[in-house]
């Protein structure tokens, strides 16, 4: 097999053991299995920027917030289909980190992590000062008649599944369709040696921006897919915890590799799954592992197997 | 009350808040500034303070002068300790690059945080201030005599606010004569010219590192003791004072310490006095989008000069 | 023609003035050396006219266009490449994939042109292997190779003969001299023999400013360049 070959039966094969799971597993399991499938494509849209494009973003949480919201007040307050409010809170998130992307863009290194939390944080305290309409942290939910897209009803379990599963299965194909084509290639150049791009002839500044916005509407996507999904807005996914926790996910799963988001998502969660069982105090989980992946493994589970087994990963 | 009087009222509570908030920041601006790095994990030693001072309070019990004494002493030392076992063990094997050292502060921040809440709880605790005696302030009106004082009900203040602004001032100063006065001093601004030629001259930069990071802990832990007995100590308690740092210190310009002290009053001033007019979260947002772009377009900070 | 022009081009840094009102004309097609002793202002001047530094007064002139307020990537786009003279490539990327980088910019085809890009420099056996592997040397013709990818109008070369072996070095002239046909080249070099011999026009800076400028063999007789090589009055 060519490398693209495997790759293509790696990507692939996952998508299709996702796909069996879930007839086999039970319940418990396979309502996790949906809420992680839905994570996992905000780590998709995070590991965009942050492991293919080399800018660390502490702010992620209110472009998954836009979507979230974007698409929560049209259902809400409008008595939008939830098809059209999803395409609605997939605008918004597309609509904010251009504006967001252009302004923070015009910084680096540091100044770019902080001016992503500091919007970030404008935007939690935001949907708090307007509580009236999204009931801050209390939030609000989305009623199960209400959650009917085309006429199937996603707050059935296995209708939620199938729908985290193309939302994943998308968003996985597009980005590895992405990192082939010459704008994911562009973008890897950038984040090896940003100068040296450039005096390639290249446009540092757009495929950077190009690479928030996708990063950001596909975090928007994932957090309008939650909601739906879920039948529960809330301002608790906008703050700074929500920022970390795809940050997390990213480094524990590998950096600038396409699996890595899942296996990340899937591991933290299932963690802090078995830590809340023990204790109050589960997000200590997150502080340890957090502390851990940048001693010692920098690269994470999918950079591990990259440097030891399948140097072919992408 | 009346706009006038309200509006000392809320210069008061604002000064309070401000000397707070100016130990806090110092402590971080003067990690950034000789270390270079960010820590993020600053406001989870703001909380230890608070919460050993309680810790202390209560252990040592007696008359609450006494017991508040020793956290005023003992908690900071022990916040500082702590913080320099961090910057030796972690930190130094992060080698300070600036983005690992975030993300390992962040990590920080929830170890200690859900190491509170584990240990200490859930629960909101006070400390008992050693004195607390309430001041009634006058204020100056067009009676039918002409000019007179009077007392409106609901101005006043206590010696312990006041004491409160005394003391951050006094340590303010003794900060900046350390910087600026003594050897040691003198070895930090060297480490933060050029780490490199510090090592060279034989200056032990790692060992320089770790009391710097110690000693900015120390300062938030101490602000921290100070307001313990006005707020409550709680295991959430340092989200706000992180961001609040954070607006100080960038909008003061990255490690100026006289920038610094400068957005801490503007800013804790302005806290008190803006949330007359506005809600505190519209206060905030305002806050949160003005650093943001500060950073942008002004990165040098609204106070400091622009670099050549 | 002239392909490229600057006019008072002057740069300080503080109160430091790295160049000073140097007046450059590149005519197409010419081997324009740029030598100087250390710190005369070389790669500083370069940055003006690639545009990774912005002057503090003077004009650059392209291919009959003002250059002067474009920024770096859009000279680059008119047809202007650079090699950096501490070796930047790609080190964690593959050497087809930095060469393939510059190709696909352009609009070409990797599969044909990175190979051939490779070979003219001779690095076509190592395409697959990791370019922060590869030894000093062959890192900086891997940024020739860039280079030459790139089909410029203009190569700028800061340096390209900086740790390469005397083999290597002669393979290096002959492909300059095999250059020629095809582009215009600035060459900033310490080697003289390299100089020498592949520099049609030689343009001497000291101290930030144009001290001679003239053929190989002017050049060398030049007394003023002798003083200012050898520091003798």
């Amino acid at each position: 097999m060519t490398e693209t070959q495997k790759s293509l039966a790696l990507h692939f094969g996952l998508l299709a053991l996702l796909f069996a799971l879930q007839f086999i597993l039970p319940a418990y399991h396979h309502g996790n299995l949906s809420r992680i499938m839905v994570l996992a494509t905000y780590a998709i849209g995070y590991n965009l920027l942050f492991g293919y494009t080399g800018l660390l973003s502490l702010g992620h949480a209110m472009f998954f917030a836009a979507g979230m919201y974007g698409m929560g007040l049209m259902i809400r307050h409008l008595g939008f289909t939830p098809a059209p409010a999803l395409l609605i809170g997939v605008l918004a998130g597309l609509a904010l980190s251009a504006a967001v992307g252009a302004l923070a863009l015009r910084t680096t290194g540091v100044a770019f992590m902080i001016v992503t939390l500091m919007f970030a944080q404008a935007g939690y305290l935001i949907i708090l000062y307007f509580g009236e309409w999204t009931r801050g942290d209390e939030g609000f939910v989305i009623q199960q008649v209400q959650r009917s897209l085309w006429g199937i009803d996603l707050s059935d379990p296995t209708a939620r599944y199938f729908a985290a599963w193309m939302l994943f299965s998308a968003c996985l194909a597009l980005s590895l369709w992405l990192i082939r084509h010459p704008f994911g290639r562009t973008l890897i150049a950038i984040r090896e040696n940003e100068s040296r791009a450039q005096m390639l002839g290249y446009d540092v500044f757009r495929h950077k921006l190009g690479a928030v916005v996708l990063s950001g509407t596909i975090s928007a996507a994932a957090g309008a897919a939650y909601a739906l999904l879920f039948g529960y807005a809330g301002a608790s996914f906008a703050t700074v915890q929500y920022s970390i926790l795809p940050l997390l996910w990213v480094l524990l799963g590998g950096a600038g590799t396409l699996i890595g988001p899942f296996l990340g998502t899937l591991f933290t969660f299932y963690l802090i799954d078995i830590a809340s069982a023990f204790t109050t105090a589960y997000m200590l989980v997150v502080g340890i592992v957090l502390v851990a992946l940048t001693l010692f493994a920098r690269q994470g589970i999918g950079g591990e197997i990259r440097a030891r087994l399948w140097n072919w990963l992408p | 009350m009346e706009f006038g009087p309200y509006l000392m009222l809320a210069s008061l509570e604002g000064a309070v808040t401000a000397a707070v908030l100016a130990l806090t920041a110092v402590g971080l601006s003067l990690v950034f500034g000789v270390m270079r790095v960010v820590n993020v994990a600053h406001g989870e030693f703001f909380m230890l303070g608070a919460v050993l001072a309680w810790w202390i309070a209560t252990t040592m019990g007696g008359h609450p002068a006494a017991g508040f004494a020793a956290a005023l002493i003992v908690a900071p030392i022990l916040v500082g300790v702590i913080a320099a076992a961090a910057d030796m063990t972690i930190l130094k094997r992060v080698d300070y690059d600036p983005e690992r050292t975030i993300v390992v502060t962040i990590g920080l921040l929830y170890i200690i945080q859900q190491l509170t809440l584990m240990t200490y709880g859930p629960e909101a605790r006070p400390v008992e201030p050693p004195f607390n005696t309430r001041l009634a302030l006058p204020w100056i009106e067009w009676g039918e005599n002409g000019l007179g004082l009077y007392w409106p009900w609901g101005l006043s203040t206590t010696t312990y606010k006041l004491a409160v602004i005394g003391a951050a001032a006094v340590v303010l100063i003794g900060v900046w004569l350390l910087m600026t006065r003594t050897r040691i001093g003198l070895v930090m601004r060297a480490t933060q010219l050029d780490r490199e030629m510090a090592q060279a001259f034989g200056i032990p930069v790692e060992r320089i590192y770790a009391l710097v990071f110690g000693l900015g802990a120390a300062l938030a832990a101490l602000g921290a003791v100070l307001i313990v007995p006005i707020q409550q100590a709680h295991y959430l308690m340092g989200g706000d004072p992180l961001l609040l740092s954070f607006i100080v210190v960038i909008i003061g310009g990255l490690g100026s310490l006289p920038g610094t002290v400068v957005a801490a009053i503007l800013i804790g001033m302005s806290d008190g006095i803006i949330s007359v007019f506005f809600t505190p979260t519209l206060a905030k947002i305002l806050a949160t989008l003005l650093v943001a772009l500060v950073l942008v377009f002004r990165p040098q900070g609204l106070f400091g000069a622009r670099p050549a | 023609m002239t392909l490229l022009g600057a006019r008072m081009l002057s740069k300080d840094f503080g109160g430091l003035h790295a160049v000073r009102n140097v007046d450059i004309d590149v005519p197409e097609g010419q081997i324009r050396a740029l030598i100087g002793p250390n710190g005369a202002g070389k790669t500083t001047l370069i940055g003006l006219i690639c545009g990774r530094l912005a002057p503090t007064s003077g004009t650059v002139r392209f291919a009959d266009q003002d250059i002067s307020h474009l920024p770096a990537h859009r000279r680059i786009r008119l047809g202007i490449a650079y090699t950096f003279q501490i070796t930047s490539i790609f080190d964690r990327l593959t050497l087809h994939e930095n060469v393939a980088l510059a190709v696909r910019r352009l609009g070409g085809d990797p599969a044909t042109e990175v190979p051939a890009a490779l070979d003219r420099v001779g690095l076509l056996q190592h395409q697959r292997r990791l370019a922060g592997d590869l030894s000093y040397g062959h890192q900086r013709l891997l940024e020739i190779a860039m280079g030459l990818a790139q089909k410029p109008r203009l190569l700028i070369l800061d340096e390209p003969t900086q740790g390469l072996s005397d083999s290597e070095i002669d393979a290096f002239k002959a492909l300059i001299r095999d250059l020629k046909s095809e582009t215009t080249i600035l060459l900033i070099e310490h080697n003289m023999s390299v100089v020498m011999e592949t520099a049609d026009i030689i343009t001497v800076l000291n101290f930030g400013e144009v001290l001679a400028e003239g053929t190989p063999s002017a050049i060398r007789a030049n007394p003023d360049v002798q003083a200012a090589y050898l520091g003798t009055g």
